[in-house]
């Protein structure tokens, strides 16, 4: 059995990573995937930014799942391992909403940003990378619970954090109060009102004994296969 | 006169709950031998138990899920066929909040998510803000910063001991790793004051220098933690009850585990050697003499066996630092960040306006965003932060590593029986406050 | 307000001292020390607090000796409930479940700043005191408290125990149940007006949080 190395796919005379000193605010070498990136998709890649170290790219976000799918299989990138997915609302209203991807590659010891940008306007809708990182299957989950960013071809997009049938809207968006929207007695009456017992998802209730008991409309919505119900 | 013998036709039956919820009365019939069997059931034939299965839910208030989780498991017999973990019920708000704290009052609120690796966090954090704010820290606090991480390591990795002996039913080891853990606890409370949420660092710093004799009650505990891992080690790696519990179970493959961004031991267990700080360094780590723990093949007792380890490697750094610990100033001198001292303060009108400035306002990093990973006990932990030059960031988000080694229990869990279940939830070692967080 | 008692305020009276006989009161005194110096723990244990009480339970603190050394994780067979951390909104119905389903006599600590109050985490999520949910009867604050504290408020726990008129006054076990069609209902605007000045806020960048 072999162990899977880091740095695997460097050459032997690359040295060893040492903690960083003095890094500079903007500048510095840009992460060789850009020059790659650009080379395959051309047009669909944006700016790209080195700052503190770290590389950032933009890039277009109907395309996204096409330049993960080429970052994780490419011989000269393989970045096999998902970090993060999140988004940013920047406090300037006027600014679009900022989807995050955050990927390492383990053989060439990189990390790279990703960032595409959402139109507040329109839909907030991006392609799930969850065929392509199984990492993104809960990740991207609590995106679309904090922001609302709905994931399409996503296996089960539900929210994760906050109880299914939240009313008060996506948490981390900057139009959303602190201590939400309504008040706490309100939060309360709503909250004791979730019954955590009847929070099964319908796959799971397709499993129950209890199948015969469920309403008729909620059976034949579990026969076809549709998620209703669950924002 | 005729004498009639009457047969009494005793109804013998069994009550069994239907699958429509009503108590059915299944006919019995009684064999040669006088063994009960129902009626429809010829002799020699096997019972059809049918393929009803089974929904349980576990949770979220239960002693071995380790925190406030629900696992529903749909079960056939005893084997999982489908594991579906729901996680929430700790969420607080910690990234919402952020937003409103500046960058130091964020740090109590690291202690609370990750409450096992306190000090691990705050440090994290502070070398993430630190990387927004491009502060480089005095040699002191580097070194000091790897002693209290790796001493987090430890405590974070007896209680995963502790509980996961005790969900095993071996109750004793609990006692043992708590009982390590209370020293720890004496030395945090006698440095920063608190045992659990210690708020230990600063942007630019450390909350407080160490006390005098503090490296001292260190040297003891590092004396004494072998001796306990010692008797835990020949109480369970040998054990056939815990081998035969932890062998096999919840397997994970390289790739797999790659592709489910698992990080931290469970990474290792499954034989890739990917630990940040071998890979992307922090604090140094790459001028220390130590090894990583990389298993075979990424069953539970692997993981077992790599956490033992880790915790043995923790102990080799710690006295590397110690004898490298040098002396000289705590916090950077960087008026940006650092509060003046207090003399200075209460007496001259610049630095009392910097102090206050400094108290109510906090300080200001660059327009900017950083990312910078640490390994925390549960794996890649960490901070990115996203900046527009006020002094609150404008996103505070924690890679949570707990959270997606969590979304991977599903894949873990197919095919073991309902009692496995458990063992491969405390071979994850979930906090649920990072998880929900 | 939105509870209605199961007698009238009228009914609930004090037994005067006059018909207790000498039995009762020994009976009482002995009922309420057992009862005391056994209770048994339903720990709901959610964060930080919750390894601050397995730490209580643990070698050097020993909640043992006060005879808490069976950590009753089934509510229908433990006396008190300890709650141990924050409690979010998602939480909040299974607490309400588990404290419903304790027989009576039962009792609950509420340990930690964020149990007692929300404690640091008064946000959308976080319930801003379980006694909102459920009564309490000691608040132990801390963030999270030290062994020593929490072993404080079980000791005052063990007080009120003992003080109680167990077999006098049996309206003590009563529930009052919730009136679920009472509630305090402040539409979005006003609670904007209201809590403006003290930070429900959108604005992420002033100084008061």
């Amino acid at each position: 059995m072999s162990v899977v190395l880091p740095g695997a796919a460097l050459p032997q005379s690359t040295p060893d990573p040492v903690t960083p000193r003095h890094v500079p605010h903007h500048g510095g070498e840009a992460n060789p995937s850009v020059d790659g990136l650009r080379v395959q998709f051309g047009p669909a890649i944006g700016r790209h930014d080195v700052m503190w170290g770290e590389t950032t790219v933009w890039v277009d976000v109907t395309r996204i799942r096409e330049v993960m799918l080429w970052l994780r299989d490419d011989p000269g990138q393989q970045y096999d391992y998902l970090v993060d997915v999140t988004a940013v609302e920047h406090r300037d209203l006027d600014l679009p909403l900022e989807m995050v991807w955050h990927v390492r590659s383990l053989p060439y010891r990189r990390f790279l940003r990703l960032k595409a940008t959402l139109d507040k306007n329109a839909a907030l809708e991006v392609a799930s990378i969850e065929p392509v990182y199984k990492a993104a299957n809960w990740l991207e989950r609590e995106v679309f619970d904090m922001f609302g960013v709905h994931f399409t071809g996503h296996s089960d997009l539900r929210r994760i954090l906050m109880w299914e049938t939240y009313a008060e809207g996506h948490p981390l968006r900057k139009d959303f109060p602190l201590r939400g929207r309504f008040s706490r007695s309100e939060q309360l009456s709503q909250a004791l009102a979730a019954n955590p017992e009847a929070r099964y998802s319908m796959e799971e209730l397709s499993v129950a004994d209890a199948f015969h008991e469920l309403p008729a409309d909620m059976r034949a919505r579990l026969a076809a296969s549709v998620r209703t119900g669950e924002t | 006169m005729s004498t009639t013998t009457r047969t009494l036709d005793v109804a013998l039956s069994t009550p069994t709950l239907g699958s429509d919820g009503t108590i059915r009365h299944v006919p019995l019939t009684a064999d040669a031998r006088g063994t009960l069997m129902p009626i429809d059931m010829a002799p020699g034939s096997e019972p059809d138990m049918g393929s009803e299965r089974m929904l349980i839910n576990i949770g979220p208030q239960h002693p071995a899920t380790h925190g406030v989780l629900r696992l529903v498991l749909e079960l056939d017999g005893e084997t999982v066929i489908r594991c579906v973990p729901h996680v929430g019920y700790l969420h607080c708000g910690f990234e919402k909040i952020g937003e409103y704290r500046q960058y130091n009052q964020i740090i109590p609120w690291t202690d609370r998510e990750d409450y096992l690796n306190s000090m691990g966090n705050n440090i994290a954090y502070a070398l993430s803000a630190e990387r927004l704010f491009g502060i480089e820290i005095t040699p002191r606090c580097t070194v000091l910063r790897v002693i209290a991480m790796e001493l987090s390591r430890i405590i974070s990795h007896l209680v995963w001991l502790g509980t996961t002996a005790i969900d095993m039913g071996a109750f004793t080891p609990f006692l043992w790793t708590f009982q390590e853990r209370e020293t720890v606890y004496n030395l945090w409370e006698s440095w920063v004051g608190a045992r659990l949420t210690t708020s230990a660092s600063r942007i630019g710093g450390m909350a407080a220098d160490l006390p005098p004799g503090w490296i001292d009650g260190l040297k003891g505990f590092l004396r004494s933690l072998p001796k306990t891992l010692d008797e835990t080690d020949r109480m369970l790696t040998r054990n056939g009850i815990w081998v035969g519990r932890t062998v096999g179970i919840g397997v994970m493959s390289a790739a797999e585990a790659i592709n489910y961004g698992l990080s931290g031991p469970l990474l290792r267990a499954a034989g890739v050697a990917y630990d940040v700080r071998k890979d992307v360094p922090y604090l140094d780590y790459e001028t220390y003499d130590w090894d990583i723990a990389v298993g075979t093949k990424g069953d539970v007792y692997d993981r077992y066996l790599v956490r033992m380890e880790e915790m043995r490697q923790s102990v080799r750094i710690i006295e590397q630092a110690i004898a490298r610990l040098p002396d000289g100033p705590i916090n950077v001198d960087d008026p940006r960040v650092i509060l003046p001292p207090k003399r200075k303060a209460t007496s001259e009108m610049e630095s009392m306006i910097h102090h206050f400035k400094l108290v109510m306002e906090g300080p200001r990093p660059p327009v900017g965003e950083c990312y910078v990973a640490t390994e925390s006990p549960k794996g890649e932990k960490g901070y990115y932060l996203v900046s527009d030059g006020t002094s609150k960031p404008v996103r505070w988000r924690i890679r949570p590593p707990a959270f997606v080694n969590l979304s991977a229990i599903s894949k873990m869990a197919e095919g073991h029986l309902l009692s496995d279940v458990i063992v491969i939830n405390a071979s994850i070692d979930i906090v649920m406050g990072e998880i929900d967080r | 307000m939105g509870l209605t008692p199961a007698t009238s305020p009228s009914s609930v009276t004090y037994d005067p001292p006059s018909q207790d006989g000498w039995v009762t009161t020994r009976l009482e005194f002995l009922v309420n020390w057992a009862r005391a110096n056994s209770l048994w723990p339903m720990p709901f244990g959610t964060a930080c607090c919750a390894i601050e009480f397995m730490a209580t339970a643990a070698s050097r603190f020993d909640l043992a000796r006060f005879g808490m050394e069976r950590m009753s994780f089934s509510p229908r067979q433990a006396d008190v409930l300890i709650c141990a951390g924050r409690v979010p909104f998602k939480l909040a119905p299974v607490i309400r479940r588990i404290y419903q389903q304790m027989p009576q006599p039962k009792w609950v600590i509420s340990m930690g700043a964020c149990a007692s109050t929300g404690g640091m985490f008064d946000n959308y999520a976080v319930v801003q005191g379980i006694d909102t949910i459920i009564p309490v009867d000691v608040y132990v604050p801390g963030c999270p408290p030290r062994p020593e504290a929490l072993i404080y408020g079980i000791m005052m726990l063990q007080e009120k125990v003992k003080q109680q008129r167990s077999i006098a006054n049996q309206q003590q076990y009563d529930e009052m149940t919730i009136d679920p069609t009472s509630k305090l209902y402040i539409p979005p605007s006003r609670i904007d007006e209201l809590s403006e000045p003290f930070g429900n806020s959108v604005h992420q960048t002033r100084s008061a949080p």
